[in-house]
C-alpha cells in the first residue's frame, strides 16, 4: 500500500459489497416471485434489476423479493418504495423495462407511467 | 460473474459460540441448497464473527430483509433458500420472536438486546467477513493508519489518545495514552516493540476472542498505528493456544495485510516499517500479567517479575514494550477516524467510551454485549440480558473474574464504570458478567473462583503460592459445615495479606472474591457456620434428602433409582433415607412422582 488513493479504491471497491448489509432506509424495488410471477417470468426481471443497480453503483438501492401481490394476470409485477414517496407498481415486466425503470424512475426520479397498473387498467 | 451482482447476503455466525452449535454444516449446506437452486450466483454466503446473542445460536441473517434467523438446523436451510431466498417469503417461524411485530420485521437495532448497546469495538463484529481483507477496507478499514502515517506526527498521535480519556480495558483501567507517551519517551536506542495480550483467561471472559474472530483486521491496524506512534517496528500477538478460529484468521488477517502492504516495508510510503508476529501461549492465567506475558513471549517459563522496571521502560528482551489488550486496541481506529473528542463524549466523566461484557451464567440472553460506560448493571440484565430464567430472583452479579468481586442485588442501579466497581469492592477485569440467582450459594462461588487461582498460581511467591491454598482450605472447611466464626476472622485476615504481600496482580486480586462475598453476603457465611445450613441448598455437606410420610405412597421409585442403595422400606408404607449413605445425588427427587421428596 503506498497512498490513500490506492486504499480509497480498494475501500469503493468493497463499500459496494458490504451497503447491503446497512440498515438504512433506501430506495427497494420489491419484485413479486409468487409461482405466478416466476412463471410469468419475474426471475429474468429481477435479474434485470439487479445487473442495472450494480451496473449504475447504485448504494441505497435494494432489489427484494415479495410473495403474490395478487394481481396475477399482470405479472411480473413490481412495487417500487421511494422513501417518502408513493409507492409505484409497474407490471408486466420485461428486463428490457426493467432497465429503463432504473435509469428514468431510479436515476432521474421520473415514473415511467406507461408502465404502471393505472395504465394497464 | 462478477460480485456486485450479488442483491442478497445470508450472514452466519462463526465465531466459536455459533460454531460449536454447527454453523460450519449450516453454511455447507446453504451453499449446497444455493447452487441447486440456481441462486449461488446472486446469493452471497459470508461467515462473520460474533453477533452477540449466542444463546440463540447459530444466528442468520438475511440481507437486505434484516431478517434475523436464530437456532437454525441444517434441516431448515432448504426452506429458507425455496421460501425466502427464491420467493421472498421470509420463514417467520424460524425468526428471533423479539424482531417480529404484527406483520413486520422490527429492525435489530429496535430490539431489546441490541437498542441499548453502543457498538465500538464489536462494530464489525457480525457485519463483515473476518478472512477478507477488502470488506474490512470496505468499511473504512485501514484509513487511520492512513491517516496517521501520511498527515500525523507521532505526538499529535499520541494527545489524540491521551485526549479520548481511553483506559485500559484489559484489568487495571490505567490510562492508554500515558501508557503511550511512556514508551514514547523511553529511551530505546535497540528498538521497541508493541505486544497485544490477548490471553484472555478469566472463566466466562470471550469478548478478546470475539473481536479477534470477527475484526482480526483491526487489531492489526490498531497496533500498527501504536508501533509508529511509540517508535516500534514489531509487534507480537500473545493469543492462548486454545483459542483455535481466533489463531488462524488472525494468520490470514496478518498474511493479506502484509499482501497489501500495510504491513511490512513503507507502509504508505511513510518510511514506516512494521511487523506482527503471532506467539501461542499454553493457557496458564498467569501469562495474562504483563510481566510474566512478556516472559513467556521471551520462551521463557511464564512468571511474572516485580515492577517497576515497568514494561515502557524495559519490557521484551529489556527493550522499551507497549503492551495494551484486544478490546483497548479496538477502539484506536475509530478514534483516530472519528476524533478524541467524539470518544470522550461517550460514557462517564472518568470512563470514556463504552465496554463489553460476556453475559454468562443465569441469563436469559446469554452472549456478547457493548454498553457505554455507565450504564447500570440493572439495565445490563434486565433490558438487555432479558432477565433472570425461569421466574427466578436475582442474587449478585459477579465481575472481573477471578479478580473480581460480587455486586448484590442492593446495588443494582450502581452505573458501571472503573471507579464505582472498586468503590463497590469489585473490579472491571476483562468484563466477565457472571448473573448468579437465588440458587447459587456465594460462598461456594467464592471456593469455585479460589480453586482456580490456586490451580493457576505460578508459585513464585509464597503469599499466592501458599496463601490461597489456605484460603480454600478454609472455605472448603465453611461448606463442609465444619467452619467456626473464628475461622471466618481469619479468613478475612489472611485475606488482607495476600492481597498486600503477593509480587503479581494474580495474587493480589485473588482474595477479591472472598471478601466481597464476605462483605455482602456474609449471612450466608454465618448460617453456614452457626447453623450448619447451606441456605441455596448447594452445599452437599449441609443439605438432607428428606421422604416425607405424609405425601410418601410406598411405590418403592426412589430405593430402584438410588445409585447407593441407600432408600428403603416396604411397599405401600412410607420409605426412608440413610443420611450415612446417602451421596446428595438429588435422583430419588428427580424420580418421586409425588413430590415427597425435599431437600432441607
Amino acid at each position: 500500500m503506498k497512498s490513500l488513493a490506492e486504499l480509497e479504491e480498494i475501500r469503493k471497491r468493497a463499500a459496494a459489497g458490504v451497503t447491503l448489509r446497512k440498515e438504512e432506509n433506501g430506495i427497494r424495488i420489491v419484485v413479486g416471485m409468487a409461482t405466478c410471477g416466476i412463471a410469468a417470468g419475474a426471475r429474468p426481471v429481477m435479474r434485470a434489476f439487479v445487473e442495472e443497480v450494480a451496473k449504475r453503483n447504485l448504494e441505497n438501492v435494494a432489489v427484494v423479493q415479495t410473495g403474490c401481490i395478487g394481481v396475477c394476470r399482470l405479472e411480473p409485477i413490481v412495487e417500487v418504495f421511494v422513501p417518502g414517496q408513493e409507492k409505484v407498481t409497474y407490471v408486466k415486466m420485461t428486463p428490457e423495462k426493467a432497465q429503463k425503470v432504473v435509469a428514468e424512475h431510479i436515476v432521474n426520479g421520473r415514473v415511467v407511467s406507461e408502465y404502471t397498473i393505472g395504465a394497464a387498467q | 460473474m462478477n460480485m456486485d451482482m450479488v442483491r442478497g447476503h445470508v450472514l452466519i455466525c462463526g465465531g466459536t459460540g455459533c460454531t460449536s452449535s454447527g454453523s460450519e454444516a449450516l453454511i455447507k449446506e446453504m451453499e449446497t441448497q444455493l447452487k441447486a437452486f440456481e441462486l449461488d450466483k446472486e446469493i452471497k454466503v459470508i461467515k462473520t464473527g460474533c453477533f452477540g446473542l449466542c444463546a440463540l445460536g447459530p444466528i442468520m441473517i438475511v440481507y437486505p430483509e434484516g431478517a434475523f434467523y436464530s437456532r437454525v438446523q441444517v434441516e431448515d436451510i432448504k426452506e429458507i433458500v425455496s421460501e425466502h431466498l427464491l420467493k421472498g417469503r421470509i420463514v417467520k417461524r424460524l425468526l428471533y420472536q423479539e424482531t417480529v411485530e404484527e406483520d413486520n420485521i422490527k429492525s435489530l437495532n429496535e430490539v431489546d438486546f441490541y437498542k441499548k448497546q453502543m457498538r465500538i469495538a464489536l462494530k464489525n463484529c457480525g457485519v463483515i467477513n473476518p478472512e477478507n481483507i477488502e470488506e474490512y477496507i470496505g468499511v473504512d478499514g485501514y484509513k487511520a493508519l492512513g491517516k496517521v502515517l501520511t498527515e500525523m506526527s507521532r505526538e499529535e498521535v499520541i494527545d489524540e489518545i491521551k485526549k479520548s480519556g481511553l483506559r485500559g480495558r484489559g484489568g487495571g483501567g490505567f490510562s492508554t495514552g500515558l501508557k503511550w507517551q511512556f514508551t514514547y519517551a523511553a529511551e530505546g536506542p535497540d528498538g521497541k516493540y508493541v505486544a497485544c495480550n490477548a490471553d484472555e483467561g478469566d472463566p466466562g471472559a470471550f469478548m478478546d476472542r470475539s473481536i479477534l474472530e470477527g475484526d482480526p483486521h483491526c487489531i492489526i491496524e490498531a497496533m500498527a498505528i501504536a508501533g509508529y506512534a511509540v517508535g516500534a517496528n514489531q509487534g507480537y500477538i500473545y493469543i492462548r493456544a486454545e483459542y483455535p478460529i481466533a489463531v488462524k484468521r488472525l494468520q490470514i488477517a496478518i498474511d493479506q495485510a502484509k499482501e497489501y502492504g500495510l504491513l511490512g516495508k513503507n507502509i504508505f510510503d511513510s518510511g514506516f516499517d512494521f511487523d506482527l508476529e503471532l506467539r501461542l501461549g499454553a493457557g496458564a492465567f498467569v501469562c495474562g500479567e504483563e510481566t510474566a506475558l512478556m516472559t513467556s513471549i521471551e520462551g521463557k517459563r511464564g512468571e511474572p517479575r516485580p515492577r517497576p522496571p515497568f514494561p515502557a521502560n524495559k519490557g521484551l528482551w529489556a527493550k522499551p514494550t507497549l503492551l495494551n489488550n484486544v478490546e483497548t486496541y479496538a477502539n484506536i481506529p475509530q478514534i483516530i477516524n472519528n476524533g478524541a473528542e467524539w470518544f470522550s463524549s461517550i460514557g462517564t466523566e472518568k470512563s470514556k467510551g463504552t465496554k463489553v461484557f460476556a453475559l454468562g451464567g443465569k441469563i436469559n440472553n446469554t452472549g456478547l454485549v457493548e454498553i457505554p460506560m455507565g450504564t447500570t448493571l440493572r439495565e445490563i440484565i434486565e433490558d438487555i440480558g432479558g432477565g433472570i430464567p425461569n421466574g427466578k430472583k436475582f442474587k449478585a452479579a459477579q465481575t472481573g473474574g477471578p479478580s473480581g468481586g460480587c455486586i448484590p442485588a442492593s446495588l443494582m442501579d450502581t452505573p458501571i464504570d472503573y471507579d464505582s466497581l472498586i468503590q463497590i469492592g469489585s473490579m472491571m477485569g476483562s468484563g466477565g458478567l457472571i448473573v448468579m440467582d437465588e440458587d447459587n450459594c456465594m460462598v461456594d462461588i467464592a471456593k469455585f473462583f479460589l480453586e482456580f487461582t490456586v490451580d493457576e498460581s505460578c508459585g513464585k511467591c509464597a503469599p499466592c503460592r501458599i496463601g490461597t491454598r489456605r484460603l480454600l482450605e478454609l472455605l472448603t472447611k465453611i461448606t463442609d459445615g465444619k467452619g467456626t466464626m473464628e475461622d471466618l476472622d481469619k479468613l478475612e485476615e489472611l485475606c488482607y495479606s495476600i492481597k498486600a504481600s503477593s509480587l503479581c496482580g494474580l495474587g493480589q486480586t485473588a482474595p477479591n472474591p472472598v471478601l466481597s462475598t464476605l462483605r455482602y453476603f456474609r449471612d450466608e457465611y454465618e448460617a453456614h457456620v452457626k447453623d450448619k445450613v447451606c441456605p441455596a441448598g448447594v452445599c452437599k455437606a449441609l443439605s438432607r434428602y428428606v421422604i416425607d410420610r405424609e405425601k410418601c405412597k410406598g411405590c418403592s421409585l426412589c430405593a430402584r433409582q438410588c445409585p447407593v442403595g441407600a432408600i428403603s422400606g416396604t411397599v405401600k408404607s412410607p420409605f426412608v433415607i440413610d443420611q450415612e449413605k446417602c451421596i446428595k445425588c438429588g435422583a430419588c427427587m428427580n424420580a418421586c412422582k409425588f413430590q415427597a421428596i425435599y431437600k432441607k
